[in-house]
C-alpha cells in the first residue's frame, strides 16, 4: 500500500469536508473493496476519511410505507432485517448471493454499491486500462472477455458491474440519498447510479468529490413474489456470470433486472412489459444492441434460462 | 506498450536491497503493511481476548498484522491477504469478518476474539474439541478461521440472518447441510477437509 494519513470523522459536515477539502483524499466504510484495490496499488488515496462511526446505520421505516437503509447498514444488517425478508425478499435474497458471511457483515449498503469492476485487466497494472488509467486504452478488448459486460459497453471500456445487492435495488425502485459539501442533499434513482461507460469508463457515478452517500430508500413494498437467480463457476462465493432479479405479480407481470451483463444492473422496463408472453420475448428485448464477444455471447441464452427458472419458481 | 525503463531499473534494485536485507538480518523482507516511510503512524487501543492492548502503528497495518507481527499472535493465518480464503476469519465485537480487510486503526476501541481467546489446549471451546474429534484438519493451518466462523455461523442463525440456501426467508432459521455448507463457503481448506467440519459443526450445533 502506498503511505496515507487516517481520520475518523466526527460528524457528516466534517466527512464530506475533509474528502472534499483534500484531493486524493477518499471515505472508507467497510474497506473490503478499497483496501484490496490498495493493496495492489490501484487505489492510491493519500488520507482516508473513515465514516463508520457516523449515524448512518439506522433501517427505519418511512412514512410512506417504504423503508430507509442506512449507508452504514452492513449487508449483514440489512439482509436480516424483518421487513427486508418479509416484503423486500428479493433485495434479501440479492445480498447472500453475493460474497461470504465474513464480508456481508463488514461490507456496508454504500460501499457496496461503489464497489468497483472485476475485469481481469483492471487488476493487471502492468497493462493498460481505461478505468484505471484514463486515455491508456482496454486490455479486454480483444482479450480474455468470458466474464465481461455484452451490453450497454463502449468501445472504450466492457467491464460489467459486479455487485449483486444492486440488482436487487434495481427492481425494487430503490433512491441513493447523499449530501454534498455545500451541505446540500440530493436523492438519485438507482438507475441512474451506475454509469454506463461511454469515452469516460472511469467516470462510475454521478457523485462530486466529497459527496457523501447517507442512505438508500426503498419505496412501499411491490408484493408478488421474489426471485434472484445467480448464476456462477461455483455454488458459493464467485461473482455472478450472469443474474436476474424478479418480482412477479400473480397475473404474470413484474418486474426484471440482469447482473453480470452490463456496467449497471440491466433493467428494460420495455422488456419486462414482454414478461406475460415468456422469457424469450423478454431477453431479446432486453438485450437488444448488445454487443457481446466470442467468449461471453452465451449470457444471452443463459439470461433468458436464468429468468425462466425464477420465472417457473414464481408460478410453483 | 513497453514499461518506462526507470520503472524496470528502480524494481530490480528494490529487489536486490530487499534480498540483501534478508541476508544480513535473516527475516523475510517487509510484508507491503509494515514498510518504512509512512506518513502516519497512529496510536490505538484493542481488547484483545479479554486484554487491553496499546499500539502505535504505521495507518497501513490491516488487523490481521497488528494480531500477528504485533501483538504476536500468530494463531490467526494469513493465507490470500485479499478476503479470499477465509484464514483471517476473527469476531469484532461477536461478529465475524476478514481480518486482512480491515486497517488496525479502523479497529481503534473493538473487542477483538482470535482463537487463542476461545480456549487453550487445558480448557478447549466446545468447537475447537469437536475439531479434535471428528478430525477435522489436515495442516491445520485453516482451521482457526474455520474455528472462529463456525462459532460465529451458530450465532448468524440464532439471529435470524438469512444466507443462500435458506428457503422460507420469513422462517426460523435452521442449520440443514445446504445452510452449513453456504454459511461456511468463505473459509477454504486446501486440504480438503470440509466433510469433518460439518460433523463438527453439526455436532456442537446439536447439543442443547
Ligand atoms: C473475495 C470477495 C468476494 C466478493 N464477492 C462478491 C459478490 O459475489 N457479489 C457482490 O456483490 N460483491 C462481492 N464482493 C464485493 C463486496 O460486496 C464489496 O467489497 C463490499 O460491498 C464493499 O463495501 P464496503 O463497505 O467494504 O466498501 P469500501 O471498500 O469501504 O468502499 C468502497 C468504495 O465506496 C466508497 N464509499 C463507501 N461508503 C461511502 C459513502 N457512504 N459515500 C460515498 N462513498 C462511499 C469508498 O470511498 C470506496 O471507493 C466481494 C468482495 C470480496 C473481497
Ligand atoms: S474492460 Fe474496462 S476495466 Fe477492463 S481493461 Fe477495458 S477499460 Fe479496463
Ligand atoms: S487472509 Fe484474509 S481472507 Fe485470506
Ligand atoms: S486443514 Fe489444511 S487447509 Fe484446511
Amino acid at each position: 500500500m502506498q503511505p496515507f494519513t487516517y481520520e475518523r470523522a466526527a460528524s457528516l459536515e466534517a466527512a464530506v469536508a475533509a474528502v472534499a477539502a483534500r484531493p486524493g483524499a477518499r471515505f472508507i466504510a467497510g474497506g473490503t473493496n478499497l483496501l484490496d484495490l490498495m493493496k495492489f496499488q490501484i487505489e492510491t488515496p493519500a488520507h482516508l476519511v473513515d465514516i463508520r462511526h457516523l449515524p448512518l446505520r439506522a433501517i427505519e421505516d418511512l412514512p410512506d410505507g417504504g423503508l430507509r437503509i442506512g449507508a452504514l447498514a452492513t449487508n449483514t444488517e440489512v439482509a436480516a432485517h424483518p421487513r427486508v425478508k418479509r416484503e423486500y425478499g428479493v433485495l434479501a435474497r440479492a445480498i447472500v448471493a453475493g460474497a461470504t458471511g465474513q464480508l456481508r457483515n463488514k461490507a456496508t449498503t454504500a460501499g457496496n454499491l461503489l464497489q468497483r469492476n472485476r475485469c481481469p485487466y483492471f487488476y493487471e497494472t502492468s497493462l493498460p486500462c481505461n478505468k484505471r488509467q484514463p486515455g491508456s486504452g482496454c486490455s479486454a478488448l480483444g482479450g480474455v472477455t468470458r466474464s465481461l459486460a455484452v451490453v450497454g459497453t463502449s468501445p472504450h471500456c466492457i467491464a460489467q458491474n459486479p455487485g449483486d445487492m444492486a440488482v436487487g435495488l434495481r427492481v425494487l425502485d430503490a433512491a441513493v440519498e447523499t449530501i454534498r459539501p455545500d451541505g446540500s442533499q440530493r436523492r438519485i434513482a438507482i438507475g441512474d447510479f451506475h454509469r454506463l461507460p461511454g469515452d469516460r469508463p472511469e467516470i462510475e457515478h454521478p457523485l462530486e468529490p466529497g459527496e457523501l452517500v447517507t442512505a438508500v430508500t426503498l419505496p412501499r413494498p411491490p408484493g408478488g413474489t421474489h426471485h434472484y437467480h445467480k448464476v456462477r463457476d461455483r455454488a458459493s462465493y464467485a461473482f455472478a456470470i450472469v443474474s436476474v432479479a424478479v418480482v412477479l405479480q400473480k397475473d404474470g407481470t413484474g418486474r426484471v433486472a440482469f447482473g453480470g451483463v452490463a456496467p449497471r444492473p440491466w433493467r428494460v422496463e420495455d422488456a419486462e412489459a414482454l414478461l406475460p408472453d415468456g422469457p424469450a420475448a423478454v431477453v431479446k428485448t432486453a438485450f437488444q444492441g448488445a454487443t457481446p464477444t466470442v467468449e461471453n455471447a452465451f449470457k444471452i441464452p443463459l439470461a433468458e434460462r436464468a429468468l425462466a427458472l425464477a420465472l417457473s419458481e414464481g408460478r410453483a | 506498450m513497453s514499461l518506462p525503463l526507470s520503472h524496470e531499473i528502480s524494481r530490480r534494485e528494490v529487489v536486490t536491497a530487499a534480498a540483501v536485507g534478508v541476508a544480513a538480518a535473516g527475516l523475510p523482507p517487509a510484508v507491503g503493511g509494515q514498510a518504512a516511510g509512512s506518513s502516519g503512524s497512529l496510536p490505538l487501543s484493542l481488547t484483545v481476548n479479554g486484554e487491553h492492548r496499546r499500539l502505535d502503528l504505521d495507518t497501513r497495518v490491516t488487523l490481521l498484522d497488528a494480531l500477528r507481527e504485533h501483538l504476536h499472535l500468530t494463531g490467526t493465518k494469513k493465507g490470500c491477504d485479499h478476503g479470499h480464503c477465509g484464514a483471517c476469519t476473527v469476531l469484532v465485537n461477536g461478529v465475524r469478518i476478514n481480518a486482512c480487510l480491515s486497517l488496525a486503526a479502523m479497529h481503534d476501541g473493538d473487542e477483538v476474539t482470535t482463537i487463542e481467546g476461545f480456549g487453550r489446549p487445558d480448557r478447549l471451546h466446545p468447537m475447537q474439541a469437536a475439531f479434535i474429534a471428528h478430525d477435522a484438519f489436515q495442516c491445520g493451518y485453516c482451521t482457526p478461521g474455520q474455528i472462529c466462523s463456525a462459532v460465529a455461523v451458530l450465532a448468524e442463525i440464532e439471529a435470524g440472518v438469512p444466507s443462500h440456501a435458506t428457503g422460507d426467508l420469513a422462517a426460523p432459521m435452521t442449520l440443514s447441510s445446504g445452510e452449513l455448507r453456504e454459511r461456511m463457503s468463505g473459509n477454504i481448506c486446501r486440504c480438503g477437509a470440509y466433510s469433518n467440519i460439518a460433523d463438527a459443526v453439526v455436532d456442537v450445533a446439536g447439543r442443547p
